[in-house]
Formats: C-alpha cells, structure tokens, sequence
C-alpha cells in the first residue's frame, strides 16, 4: 500500500477531526490532499506528535484527536506507548505509518525493517486496542471504528518506502500553530 | 525523607492560582509531595511521563487545546529535553511553564548530581529561557504566577529553579 493511497482512502474520516502528523511525507501528502486549519503538522521535534496529540486529548476530552506517527518518529519515543496506555483517553486514534524506513532522511532502515513489531509493542505496553491495516479499505474501515468508539487506538499500517518528490509546503509553520490553536479555541467554545 | 510538605505545598497552591489544569511529571525525591498531591487532586491530570521529552509534546498540546499546564522534573529531566524544547517549544513559541528541581548545586553531597548541576544555567542562557530561583516559600506565589505570565506574554518557555534551600530540610 502506498501511504499516499492510505491517507486519501482515510481523508474523509479525518478532515473535520483534530489530526496531528509527524513531519516530512507524512506531512507533504495530507497537505497535498487538502489542508484544513485542524491539522497540525509537526515538522520537527520527532517522535512527539504522538505526546503532542495525547496532550490536545486530554484537554479536549470532548473532540476526537487523530495522531499520524511513523515507525521512526515512534521508535524515538516508544515510551510513549506506555504514557498513552496509562492514561488510555478514549478520544484519541494513534495511526502509525510503518514503511520501516527513514525515508525524508536518506531511506535507511529503521528497526521494523529487521524485525521490530510496533503493533506488538503498543499491545505489551497496554494500548487497549491495536489494529493493524494494510490496504486502504482497511485502514478506512479501523479508523471509522475507531473515530465512532471510545477506546484509544493504536493502527499500524504497512506502506511502501515511498514519499513525494518533494517535502515544501506553502505554510509557514508558524502560521500553521496560530491558525490550529485558534481553531481549537474555537471547537472548544462550541462545548 | 526531608523534602520540605509546607514548601512543597506553597508551590503546589501557586500552581492553583494559575489555573493549571495539567502537571506533567517524572518521580525525583525533591519532588515527591507536589506529584502527591497534583495526584489527590481530582481538578488536575497528572500525566507520569516516561521521559521528559513527551512532557514537552504533552504541554504544547495542551497549550494549542487552551488549557494551562506545568511541567514537573529535575535539572536532569530538563538536559533530556532539551531537543523538544528547542524544536518544538522554541521553534513554534509554545510556552513552557518548568519548574525544575535544582540538583547538584550549592549543598549537594551525591556526586552523581553535580555535572547536572553546574551546567544547568549555563544551558538555559544559552536557550534564551528566563530563569526564576525559587527559595523562600513567601515567594511562590509571586514567582510562579509572574514567570506564567511571561511565558505567555512572550510564547517562551520559562524555568522556575526550586532550589535546595526550599526543597530540603535538613
């Protein structure tokens, strides 16, 4: 499965959620999509939009908050399993990208790549429900289980080490932090 | 153990009075009674990070959503985090309310903590992060609340040192 086929088949399920992604084709290929001012695209500080988005769920309790991570950003906080595990808020899906590959940095294998299972990992840490989905009818179908429960998930999706031509995005990222916190504030006034 | 209650009470009610709603937080012996009692307290979410770093991620998600919180650790927490708080908290101006325990300064008899100890200032200059030294109980109040202030005022993190004078008695 090509990532970019993951996210367009998912598209519809996430652009009226809270999503934050991890940097580079990840996020390039939602941006190309359609950017919507509730995506927040974390283009550096790797391994921490997961921590990021598990804190917007637990003070948000009320909206859905979607994490797209990937195998090298959650090997570099895989502690974060065990964070989001303890403290098991409901509103939050965790997509995990695995092309076992650092790809926006030169392609060179991560662990998954010889052997590291992350869907395993995220169960020993306790994650209440783990999926794994590797088509895009798949994904589409865990993710709307997921957005219509209440029981934090973690999905690993297998996709193909291949990004776009190109990581540019015509979106300072400031103005990216400034636009979603403001569109938080106001989904939280909505409450 | 003689971690200082009444100190470690005076902080945690200048926490309340500005209005943190999440402590994020790693077990340290000097910080035993304030993560005691953000754990009673049914009016705040006491996050236990594996490691700092996520408290960084775990702040500024909270700070995006609108909800103040402040991050417990020990200086030692504070070098672990130091790459989320540049790329993240410094990067997309994200304030930071830290309040560290300061180990390995003035007074410290274990030497495993004094090479943390001695670099800690010089490394929040370096980031441009304010610093507070906090030793007289009569001052949390004022202190935390104005260093809350500042970070907000300037999107900055800001650093709040408990020292060994406030922290432990002995």
């Amino acid at each position: 499965m090509l990532r970019a086929d993951a996210l367009r088949a998912i598209y519809p399920e996430v652009q009226d959620q809270i999503v934050v992604t991890i940097m580079g084709a990840v996020a390039a290929e939602l941006y190309t999509l359609g950017h919507r001012t509730n995506f927040f695209y974390l283009e550096h500080a790797m391994g921490l939009a997961s921590s990021t988005g598990l804190g917007i769920a637990l003070a948000m309790p009320r909206h859905k908050v979607i994490v797209i991570d990937g195998d090298g950003s959650l090997l570099m906080n895989l502690g974060t399993l065990s964070t989001m595990a303890r403290y098991r808020p409901g509103n939050l899906v965790h997509i995990v990208f695995d092309n076992g590959s650092l790809l926006s940095v030169g392609g060179f294998p991560t662990a998954t790549a010889t052997g590291t299972d992350l869907a395993g990992v995220a169960r020993a840490c306790a994650i209440p429900q783990v999926a794994e989905a590797d088509t895009p009818e798949r994904l589409k179908q865990v993710v709307a289980d997921a957005l219509a429960g209440e029981t934090l998930t973690t999905i690993v999706s297998k996709v193909e080490a291949i990004g776009p031509k190109s990581f540019q995005m015509d979106l300072p990222l400031l103005e990216n932090r400034f636009q979603f916190k403001r569109t938080l504030e106001a989904l939280r006034q909505q409450e | 153990m003689p971690v200082s209650v009444a100190n470690s009470q005076a902080i945690y009610d200048a926490l309340k009075a500005c209005d943190v709603k999440i402590i994020s937080a790693l077990p340290e012996t000097w910080l035993v009674h304030l993560i005691r009692m953000a754990d009673d307290d049914p009016k705040v979410t006491l996050v236990r990070v594996a490691k700092e770093e996520e408290a960084i991620g775990i702040s500024a998600g909270a700070h995006l959503a609108g909800v103040n919180s402040a991050l417990l650790m020990q200086n030692h927490g504070f070098l672990a985090a130091i790459n989320p708080i540049v790329s993240l908290a410094l990067l997309y101006k994200i304030p930071l309310l830290m309040l560290i325990s300061y180990r390995g300064h003035m007074g410290e008899r274990d030497p495993w903590q004094t090479q943390g100890g001695m670099v800690t200032e010089p490394l929040l200059r370096t980031l441009g992060i304010p610093i507070w030294h906090l030793s007289d109980p009569l001052d949390a109040q004022r202190r935390i609340k104005d260093a809350q202030t500042l970070a907000h005022a300037a999107l900055s993190p800001v650093a709040v040192l408990l020292t060994r004078e406030l922290m432990w008695e002995e």
